[in-house]
């Protein structure tokens, strides 16, 4: 690794930043739109109204986006369905995440015949074709948001746990590990301690690759009927309910795709930016 | 394009060139492969289906979907024509003993297989055989029940043989009946009741029903079927009124997604849709009304009640209160929107020989019919302070969620009472529906295999397997079962009525709305009737065509 | 390199048995059976097809049975279509959906190639913002929006093109469906791609070749290509599982008859051993593309090869 930053890089950093910056506030921006305006709004979410179906998005009455096929408005649906899937996606990223980096980061460092069969687990995993697995799981229990939340994570664990045993493993050379060893710290205290936050980089950046992954994921498993249920709602069973009314009542597609894009985009991005940041000689600019 | 070209020549014209060169070859083998979808014929009839046929052997289907394609390809001793009536098919007459439980068949001596061969009696014989034979396992089996020693026959307490149907000449054929059943000759117009060709079936065992084994007696036969795409059936000339049949082939499409059906019908790729959905409809109503068929049909959907548990078990005035707070006219019109009708009762209108009754409620203003409910959830021991808390159980739609919602709305508007919705997949819903244990309101349908009341009467006794209330009344069953043995038209369809009125009062189950058979039809097709049983025969039908 | 090929094949062995223990195991735990109805049936027949199927007997057995038939190549009847073996719907099934796959794979491939590396040339210029924003829009819609929306344009309005895949006859049907499929894909790889390039265009040797007075297109042909190229590889394992997951929606929405369809149908419907049958299939394709995509990265990069 070279010492002194190119001037490329430092480019990249600094376009990292700006990157980072914007995304992140215009993520932020969404969030707090998506928790305040269903309370601005004088509806709620699951209000059915029968003779106010089909309503096209108009200023009157403050049915911005409109209503659809049960006469609810469909300016707070999206927002809250924003909530959800903001909720869905941090979670599922999370578990994901959490599996991945421990599972990784022990194989990594115990090394050896313990390394050896846990990767060859993560091999038989990669064989299996997980999406039909998920659907499987959807069928086997009830469909609650938990389970939502593991299944999805449940999938992308695996790119995750590679490449954290693979900088674990580099790490793992490093002198403060042996100094460490040899002061007697357990190894789970190592790799909690040391190892872990090392990996912070890498991590970050397979936050970001993993995070529209998922928001993509539980779209798909909407417009399965496997996805979040009544009451509640998400961007992807939104769109999907959107697609089917598309000729209908285009509103109920273009606003929550809308919405569902400009978050995709807006990670995309961000992704980018902390990849710059972080790691500037990664391949992005 | 122009900044692109040092791009494109740095990969290398050769390297392009080999690309594009793959991706034509690609896209031509497959072109080429299909010959078998090219339409040979211009006179050939594009159904759609809906999901695929689990099978082609009428005594293993079950489906809805397979019964369409059975209809074409064979024939029972007796059909339905173009407009819903009951008439002579394999057989050219018959003839009913006094008491009701013999009947005489004289089948059609020109009648003929599609590989030429004559449809005889013994291949009557021979097939409602192997209906009944347990080790085929049929899941219509029941419907020949009433034949003299079915039953014993299906629980395999006799051989197939004392069954009661002979082969009394090469073209003679007679039934005996444990009783009478005045609707037994519509019985046998449904595909269970068609014949096999016995050689095929003994040559080629389950797989007899294939293309190229499948030999068959009705206006077409079987082309060939091409997995999740469509089944393909010709001309068969050898029908004994092939004559009258116009169109050669007919396409039966597998198309499981209703708005790809239709965009499939706009774009002229199908004549015939299978149903139209609820989102589509109204633009088509506007675009295409002429096209648009829509007509009562025998099918009622329904929240059953589960009456083996609480808060339904011995709760009568709960599941009263429970009906009448359902707006059945606004889920019709706002919520499902094809022109269904409410449903008061449990046998929807346009059964013949029966005049069905309904909910003492049925004429209320919605007004009083909220008042009379809230009065009875009182009564029933509910209130604002003590809700009734109960799930709402359905299949993955969008159209049941929908229905479940409204009502989930109106319960709460009316009543107060909390419920939650429980959207499950089909067969968990189904094992859960039998197993009654986690089920309280879940939200089924039922449709009619003949146009009698007792097709929708008869499954609400108490040992009716697809009883999923779980209704058990000793005086419903008395009059059903009188009602069974009664000769005189009249008396019985007395009887039946009483029998439903009983039902009603009970309320253990919530019936919605009645189905409408939604089709659109292409102004290309001609023969077209609508019917209560939804029976279009591609036989019936002609195309019109500039050749 | 044959060794170790033949290694990976033997060692995927017991991958492949757990898999299909896990799927076995998962299939029989969804409640309901192939044979249910709202139709219910009567006890005495239900019975009888349970039988005629094994379905009473153990699960253990039940299992036994299978893997024994799986050895001898019979991978079972399918429950959901009586008339036909699970083998026969495979085989039927999978030629189309490997062709839709390896059609959409290579759109994908050259059209993001072609667009990644335009954009790396021409960056920060207006193509590569037109481009790059192009790819974005392609990761940010799910495909089953776009793929009803391109049939309501190109079928139904204009009526180009076939609105399905049984709906017309010859490479036509395949445009939309392909199209639908690649463009997730495409967008990802242009933006990979791009990126990647730009990489090694700033990386040193290049800039030495630069100042040796070679041309842009030369460098590019010549020296740049093949390490840009590397990342793309990597991603080819998950491109090809993305794809295979969005075959079933396209699949669904266009009528294709693939194997994507199978398997969600087979799910519903309780048809066990067909859903068994397609997750042999699919593992085993999966374990056979990766080690063809590791043979490829030893081939490609002679850093590993040496490993």
């Amino acid at each position: 690794m070279s010492e002194v930053p190119s001037l490329l890089q430092t480019r990249q950093s600094i376009r990292g930043n700006r990157l980072v910056v914007s995304c992140v506030s215009l993520l932020l921006a969404l969030a707090v739109l998506s928790l305040v305006g269903p309370l601005v709004s004088s509806y709620s979410v699951d209000t059915i109204a029968f003779d106010q179906s089909f309503i096209a998005p108009t200023l009157e009455d403050g049915r911005l986006f409109g209503t659809d096929d049960l006469g609810r408005d469909l300016f707070v649906r999206t927002l809250k369905g924003t909530q959800i899937t903001f909720l869905v996606a941090i979670v599922a990223t999370l578990v994901s995440l959490v599996i991945g980096v421990l599972y990784g980061a022990t194989a990594g460092y115990l090394g050896g015949k313990i390394d050896a069969v846990m990767m060859r687990a993560v091999d038989a995993l990669y064989a299996m074709p997980f999406v039909f697995f998920v659907i499987l799981l959807m069928v086997v229990f009830e469909r609650s948001l938990f389970l939502i939340f593991v299944a999805i994570g449940a999938i992308n664990w695996l790119d995750t746990a590679r490449i954290v045993r693979g900088q674990t493993m580099s790490i793992k050379q490093r002198s403060f590990v042996d100094a460490a060893r040899l002061t007697g710290v357990s190894s789970a205290g190592i790799i909690w301690r040391h190892i872990a936050p090392n990996l912070l980089g890498v991590v970050i950046v397979y936050i970001t690759l993993t995070i529209p992954q998922v928001v993509l994921f539980e779209s798909f498993l909407s417009f399965l009927g496997l996805g979040v249920q009544e009451p509640q709602t998400s961007l992807g069973a939104l769109v999907s309910e959107g697609v089917s009314r598309m000729e209908r009542a285009p509103w109920m597609l273009l606003f929550p795709a809308s919405f569902l894009a400009l978050l995709l985009l807006c990670l995309n991005f961000l992704g980018d930016g902390l990849r710059d940041m972080f790691d500037p000689k990664s391949h992005t600019g | 394009m122009q900044r692109a070209l040092p791009a494109i020549k740095s990969i290398g014209l050769r390297k392009w060139a080999l690309l594009l060169a793959g991706l034509s070859v690609c896209l031509v083998l497959a072109g080429c492969g299909n010959d078998r979808h090219a339409d040979a014929y211009s006179n050939v009839l594009k159904r759609s289906l809906g999901p695929e046929p689990e099978t082609l052997d009428v005594h293993a289907a079950i489906s809805l979907q397979a019964a369409i394609v059975l209809r074409d390809l064979g024939e029972g001793l007796t059909g339905y024509s173009a407009s819903g009536e009951l008439v002579p098919a394999a057989a050219e007459r018959w003839e009913v003993s006094e008491d009701g439980l013999t009947y005489s068949f004289w089948l059609r001596p020109e009648a003929r297989w599609s590989n030429g061969e004559a449809v005889v009696a013994e291949h009557f014989v021979y097939s409602f055989h192997r209906l009944v034979n347990p080790s085929t396992a049929a899941p219509y089996a029941q419907h020949l029940i009433d034949i003299e020693n079915a039953e014993a026959i299906i629980k395999g307490d006799e051989s197939v043989e004392s069954l009661g149907v002979t082969a009394n000449s090469e073209f003679e054929l007679s039934i005996r009946l444990a009783r009478p059943v005045p609707y037994f000759l519509k019985l046998l117009a449904h595909n269970s009741a068609h014949p096999v060709f016995p050689p095929a079936v003994e040559a080629h065992g389950n797989g007899f029903a294939r293309a190229g084994n499948l030999v068959s007696n009705g206006a077409y036969k079987l082309e060939d079927w091409t997995m999740g795409s469509m089944i393909s059936l010709s001309r068969n000339e050898h029908y004994w009124n092939n004559a009258n049949t116009a169109i050669d082939r007919v396409q039966h499409f597998v198309v499981p997604d209703e708005t790809a059906e239709v965009n499939r019908y706009r774009a002229g790729e199908l004549d015939i849709t299978e149903t139209v959905s609820s989102q589509m409809f109204r633009k088509l109503k506007e675009e295409r009304p002429d096209e648009l068929r829509i007509s009562p049909f025998l099918q009622v959907y329904y929240y059953g009640l589960n009456l083996t548990k609480p808060p339904f078990k011995a709760n009568r005035k709960l599941r009263i209160a429970l009906s009448m707070a359902i707006d059945r006219e606004t889920i019709v019109e706002s919520v499902v929107g094809r022109g269904e009708k409410p449903a008061y009762s449990w046998v929807p209108p346009g059964v013949s020989d029966y005049q069905a009754m309904t909910f003492s409620y049925a004429s209320q203003s919605a007004d009083e019919r909220h008042a009379t409910a809230r009065r009875l959830y009182a009564e029933a021991g509910y209130s604002d302070k003590n809700p009734l808390q109960v799930e709402i159980r359905f299949n993955t739609s969008e159209s049941h969620k929908n229905v479940a919602l409204a009502v989930q709305e109106m319960w709460r508007k009316v009543l107060g009472v909390e419920a939650t919705l429980v959207n499950e997949e089909f067969r968990v819903l189904l094992a859960n529906m039998l197993a009654r244990e986690k089920t309280q309101v879940f939200r089924s349908s039922w449709s009619g295999d003949y146009n009698d009341a007792n097709s929708f009467l008869s499954i609400m006794q108490s040992d009716n397997p697809s009883n999923l209330p779980g209704f058990k009344n000793e005086e419903y069953d008395s009059l059903m079962s009188r009602a069974a043995n009664q000769m005189n038209p009249e008396f019985r369809q007395l009887l039946l009525e009483e029998a439903e009125s009983r039902l009603l009062a009970e309320h253990p189950l919530i019936p919605i709305y009645f189905y409408v058979s939604k089709h659109l039809v292409s102004d290309r097709v001609v023969g077209w009737q609508d019917n209560v049983l939804d029976y279009h025969y591609s036989q019936h039908l002609r195309l019109k065509t500039n050749d | 390199m044959l060794r170790f090929a033949l290694l990976r094949i033997l060692g995927a062995i017991p991958t492949l048995f757990v898999v299909i223990a896990a799927a076995f195991l998962l299939v029989h735990a969804a409640p309901g059976g192939p044979f249910d109805s709202e139709r219910v049936l009567p006890p005495e027949i239900e019975k009888n097809i349970r039988a005629a199927y094994h379905l009473d007997e153990p699960l253990p057995q039940q299992f036994a049975r299978y893997i024994k038939g799986v050895l001898q190549g019979d991978l079972g009847p399918s429950f959901s279509r009586r008339e036909y073996t699970v083998s026969e719907i495979i085989s039927d099934a999978w030629p189309v959906t490997f062709l839709l796959g390896a059609m959409g794979l290579i759109v994908a491939l050259s059209f993001g190639i072609v667009f990644g590396l335009t954009a790396a040339l021409r960056r920060n210029t207006v193509v590569d913002r037109l481009l790059s924003g192009l790819a974005m829009t392609g990761i940010s819609v799910p495909v089953f929006v776009v793929a009803p929306v391109l049939v309501l344009l190109f079928a139904v309005h204009l009526g180009w093109l076939p609105a399905s895949f049984s709906g017309g006859t010859g490479a036509g049907r395949f445009i939309l469906p392909v199209i639908a499929l690649a463009l997730p894909q495409l967008a990802y790889i242009a933006r990979l791609f791009r990126a990647s390039m730009i990489e090694v265009m700033e990386s040193d040797f290049i800039r030495a070749a630069r100042a040796q007075g070679l041309r842009t297109v030369s460098i590019v042909r010549h020296h740049a290509m093949k390490p840009a190229l590397l990342p793309l590889l990597s991603y080819l394992g998950p491109a090809i599982a993305a794809v295979l997951t969005g075959s079933v929606v396209v699949e669904q929405i266009f009528g294709i008859p693939g194997l994507g369809q199978h398997f969600v149908n087979g799910a519903l419907n309780r048809d066990y051993t067909l859903v068994l049958g397609l997750v042999i299939f699919y593992a085993a394709l999966i374990i056979a593309l990766n080690l063809v995509v590791d043979l490829l990265y030893g081939f490609l990069d002679p850093r590993i090869r040496r490993q």
